[in-house]
């Protein structure tokens, strides 16, 4: 164990072969010369930034975008090379990369096991041909397949399925069939991320929605989804551990969970979020500004108050299953959970939608947590802890 | 130029249907009349509150005074009053109307009259007044001067051949404009030596100079120093000013004599005090009577204003008590809601005004408000001989002790084109209106006139009425009296519990299909919870409808990209905020415009 503070990074990559329809994340295709420029300012930022990081240790790292399997594998290798060479990366560290099933094949995937990524994120998102057009995918399902297994031959042990439902034109049965068909891959995945379709502003879902030009689930099918995802996923051996989050035993994203639990995090390339110290910030959304000089972009730089360290401990913390500790919030903030919050957590326990599990003595529960019930109206939970 | 020499003083204004171009051609006419240069306008000068300028329509009336020179070599002073340009605000109209000698009528060359050309025109001759006709909007492609020159005369009976040509907008004829006005408004007539007579058409508070009184002196001089007396009210103070209205500013002057029309200041504290139509005159040496017309304006409206922040009451009484200032036909007084806690019970000319109001409040004192449904007044007369004007439809006493009530009901003239003669009276038929004629002007418009309870009309009527003629009907309205009428309370139940605040006051006929539709309106308005929620409506303790907002069952943040904590924050920063402008009933959490959705049962 180091004795150093403990850092994840995240890199983002902000292209993609072509913008998925309901995608609001920052992405759009690019050219190759961009690609290649923006890289190499991903590269500069990461490697003139290290010296501000001497004191951490680099626990897991993050590759999203976008997609980053559109970029040239051999400038991910520089990037992992820089990572490696700058900072102090430990030896366990968690390194994922998102990789999309349409942009990659056995020779990228054997260069990104052999550089230490360790990790795989597939975006499958349905098993349902028609449904992947409809969402503006670029791939099939039985791409998917082909990259599932080259990943698994080129041995990576740890690999994430994202599966979305509510889509247009999804109907219960079909996304059933999608489930048990990632599960019944050999070997299935270490860990499924499910998640409802959100129609976001600015995306073209959203414009069609309201123009009334997508089928979209009834609210009683979504919520059978919702149910059936964790009903399945359960019997097939999977935690749920956050939202909208399962896992095989020990196999949890550990780079997501540091979120949830207010790990400091370094994010590089344009629009990159970070926490370090009790300061967020982030990078700016600006391609261009970024390749101008990628040192200088950070804006919305934030000092948070106690106030909001604590909210975003009870809101962030809250999102994973087991929940949120009472006596690590009065280490972190010298105060009972109970003086500061007493009021909303005993009407949300009251309301069924929060619960104490386990104590440590007769006055200190272990954990706070969402009950099941809770899970399904999180938000509703949450916002109650913010201040007014 | 000290002109008082009467025979160059022309007092008129502009009358005409709404957006017929009324405030437009008065900006040109100050335009043309050279106080101001084309950069110095603004764009509709007399309209100075932002409200009224948004909203296209003239609430307080204002008056300007220019200098013209006519194509005779003479300076010509003009005092253009703009009048109020609403029903709501028809005693304004009259009082200021007059105050004038002659009007200009604004007819649309596409448009042809409408209810309110007919309904202002017959006002202003009512009064006296010289009018002639302008035909405005000729550059439109639609435009029909010679149909609605021939219109204005076999409607009106007014001459119209000559009736000047012109854009308001483009500034196309006003020069015809004005020396017509020259030509065909008479000069005011009256003798400054007479004791004094004065017709106060509109006031005005300001902090620093007190209420400061628009009038139009009809006989003798007012100056510095004058001990004046309102005949109405009663009120008597020292003259501290007067003077005359400069585009946008107050000018003073020496004196104001008989002709003239201008203001006078005298250290008055309430425009209470100043009533519209009531006269001034020299406490000294007062005139023999007062001038005829003055009414005392009465509420129509009523309606509760709640802070959707109880803390805030003390600045809602603040607010109103400084509104009222300058409003005299705004009143209140406090009342308590079990849903809503302290708030007030506040009458108004008709909905329009209440809306003006509710919006002064939001916008200049940055309040958030809870407005209940508005209401007429009842008449409710108990079986022990008693008479309650009811406002607040909490305060109907029980039904075994009302002997009847009555409603105000008014006699409604409705233009519309004969297409939708049809589709008009099937509405005034649903708003339980009672035909009393039709008249057919020219070959394909007709008026309609009916009789319709003013609680019928007050909220939706007008949209209703554009929705089912295409946008042509126009309407227009006077009070007629009060009417027995079978009415009944129909209370709202929100998880069972009755919400004060929400019920009404109905016609027993239509007390269903209102109860259903407001049930139908709530279930959309409030949102799900964790557990069911009914909705009923009940008349006398009876269920006659019935809703349900069914339990709230996923309300997840998915997909996020877990390091924009910020992002996520704000998302339920969003929620968060939404919650504060609920109101809890019970344990069931109401949104605030829930208690206006009664205004909105006949979206169709």
């Amino acid at each position: 164990m180091t004795s150093k503070r403990e850092l994840e990074l995240y890199f983002h990559i902000p292209f993609c072969i072509r913008k998925c329809l309901y995608c609001d994340f920052l992405s759009a295709p690019g050219e190759g010369k961009t690609k290649a420029r923006y890289m190499e300012a991903l590269i500069r930022e990461t490697g003139e930034r290290a010296g501000d990081y001497r004191d951490y240790c680099v626990v897991s790292v993050f590759v999203g975008g976008g997609t980053p399997s559109v970029v040239s594998p051999e400038q991910i290798r520089v990037l992992l090379e820089t990572v490696r060479e700058e900072y102090d990366l430990a030896e366990d560290a968690e390194i994922t990369m998102e990789v999309n099933p349409g942009t990659v094949d056995e020779r990228t995937l054997s260069a990104y096991r052999q550089w230490g990524i360790n990790r795989l994120s597939i975006g499958l998102q349905s098993a349902d041909n028609r449904e992947l057009a409809a969402l503006g995918r670029i791939h099939t399902y039985g791409q998917f397949l082909g990259a599932y297994h080259t990943a698994r031959k080129c041995g990576f042990s740890n690999i994430n399925v994202d599966l979305m439902s509510a889509l247009p034109g999804q109907t219960l049965q079909s996304y059933l069939a999608t489930l048990k068909k990632v599960l019944a891959l050999e070997p299935a995945p270490e860990h499924i991320s499910a998640y409802s379709l959100i129609l976001e502003e600015g995306t073209p879902f959203y414009e069609m929605a309201q123009r009334g030009e997508l089928q979209l689930p009834d609210e009683e099918c979504d919520r059978l989804m919702y149910e059936k995802t964790g009903e399945l996923l359960g019997q097939a051996g999977y935690h749920r551990y956050e939202i909208s989050n399962y896992a095989k035993p020990g196999c949890e994203c550990r780079h997501n969970c540091g979120y949830w639990r207010r790990r400091e995090y370094l994010g590089l390339g344009t629009g990159a979020a970070s926490l370090i110290g009790n300061c967020r910030f982030r990078n700016g959304d600006s391609l261009e500004a970024y390749l101008a000089d990628p040192l200088n972009v950070r804006e919305e730089m934030q000092e948070l108050t106690v106030e909001e360290q604590m909210e975003e401990f009870m809101f962030l913390g809250l999102r994973m299953t087991e929940g949120v500790s009472p006596q690590e919030f009065r280490d972190a903030f010298g105060k009972s959970m109970e003086e500061v919050y007493g009021p909303v957590i005993e009407k949300n326990r009251k309301d069924g939608l929060l619960e104490y599990r386990g104590r440590i003595s007769s006055e200190e529960p272990a954990r706070l947590a969402l009950t099941g019930r809770g899970l399904d109206v999180s938000n509703m939970v949450m916002a109650q802890f913010l201040f007014p | 130029m000290a002109v008082s020499d009467q025979s160059r003083i022309r007092n008129f204004c502009i009358v005409a249907h709404i957006d017929h171009g009324k405030s437009t051609l008065a900006d040109r006419i100050i335009e043309k009349t050279g106080l101001l240069t084309s950069r110095e306008m603004q764009a509709q000068v007399l309209d100075n509150m932002e409200l009224e300028r948004e909203r296209g329509i003239t609430i307080k009336a204002q008056t300007v005074r220019t200098v013209y020179k006519a194509q005779d070599g003479e300076e010509y002073i003009f005092n253009l009053i703009d009048t109020p340009g609403h029903v709501d605000f028809n005693y304004e109209v009259s009082r200021s109307l007059a105050a004038c000698d002659g009007a200009i009528l604004v007819v649309d060359a596409a448009q042809g009259i409408e209810a309110q050309t007919l309904a202002n025109v017959y006002l202003a001759l009512d009064h006296d007044l010289d009018v002639f006709p302008v035909i405005n909007k000729i550059d439109l492609p639609s435009a029909e001067p010679q149909r609605v020159i021939d219109e204005i005369e076999d409607v009106i009976g007014l001459e119209a051949q000559d009736a000047p040509l012109i854009s308001a907008k483009n500034g196309i004829g006003i020069e015809e404009v004005l020396e017509q006005v020259v030509a065909k408004i008479p000069a005011p007539s009256g003798n400054p030596e007479n004791p004094l007579q004065a017709l106060i058409f509109d006031s005005l508070y300001d902090s620093y100079k007190g209420v400061i009184i628009f009038c139009r002196i009809m006989e003798g001089t007012v100056k510095k120093g004058t001990r004046i007396r309102m005949m109405a009210t009663g009120a008597r103070q020292e003259v501290v000013e007067v003077g005359y209205f400069g585009a946008g500013q107050f000018i003073p002057c020496e004196e104001l004599s008989a002709g003239m029309v201008g203001y006078i200041t005298a250290s008055i504290k309430n425009v209470k005090d100043t009533a519209v139509g009531d006269t001034v005159t020299d406490d000294d040496r007062p005139c023999a009577e007062p001038l005829p017309g003055y009414k005392r304006v009465q509420s129509m409206v009523y309606c509760g204003l709640y802070p959707a922040d109880g803390a805030k009451y003390p600045d809602l009484r603040d607010a109103l008590e400084k509104l009222q200032l300058n409003d005299a036909s705004l009143n209140y007084e406090p009342e308590t809601s079990v849903a809503l806690g302290f708030g007030f019970r506040c009458g108004f000319l008709g909905l329009l005004h209440l809306e003006v109001i509710q919006e002064r409040l939001e916008r200049e004192y940055n309040l958030d408000l809870v407005t209940t449904a508005p209401g007429v007044v009842y008449k409710v007369h108990k079986t022990n001989g008693e008479v309650i004007e009811l406002t607040n439809p909490s305060n109907l006493p029980d039904p075994s002790v009302i002997e009847y009530m009555e409603e105000p009901v008014v006699s409604a003239e409705i233009m519309v084109t004969s297409e939708f003669i049809g589709s008009i009276m099937e509405l005034c038929q649903e708003r339980r209106g009672r035909y009393l004629g039709m008249e057919y002007i020219e070959g394909t418009r007709a008026l309609l006139k009916y009789e319709l309870p003013l609680n019928e009309i007050i909220y939706d009527f007008f949209d209703a009425l554009k929705s089912r003629s295409r946008g042509y009907a126009s309407f227009d309205y006077d009070i007629k009296g009060y009417e027995e009428s079978k009415l009944v309370k129909l209370d709202i139940l929100i998880n069972r519990e009755e919400v004060d605040a929400l019920s009404f006051i109905v016609h027993a006929d239509s007390a269903y299909e209102r109860g259903r539709k407001m049930c139908e309106k709530l279930k959309d308005e409030i949102p799900r919870h964790l557990f069911e929620i009914p909705i009923q409506a009940a008349v006398g303790g009876k269920i006659i409808a019935r809703e349900t907002v069914k339990a709230m069952r996923k309300d997840v943040l998915a997909k996020c990209y877990g390091g924009d904590i910020t992002r996520k924050k704000k998302l339920l920063e969003k929620q968060k905020e939404g919650k504060k402008r609920m109101r809890q009933i019970g344990n069931v959490e109401i949104p605030q415009k829930a208690f206006m959705s009664v205004l909105k049962l006949d979206d169709k």
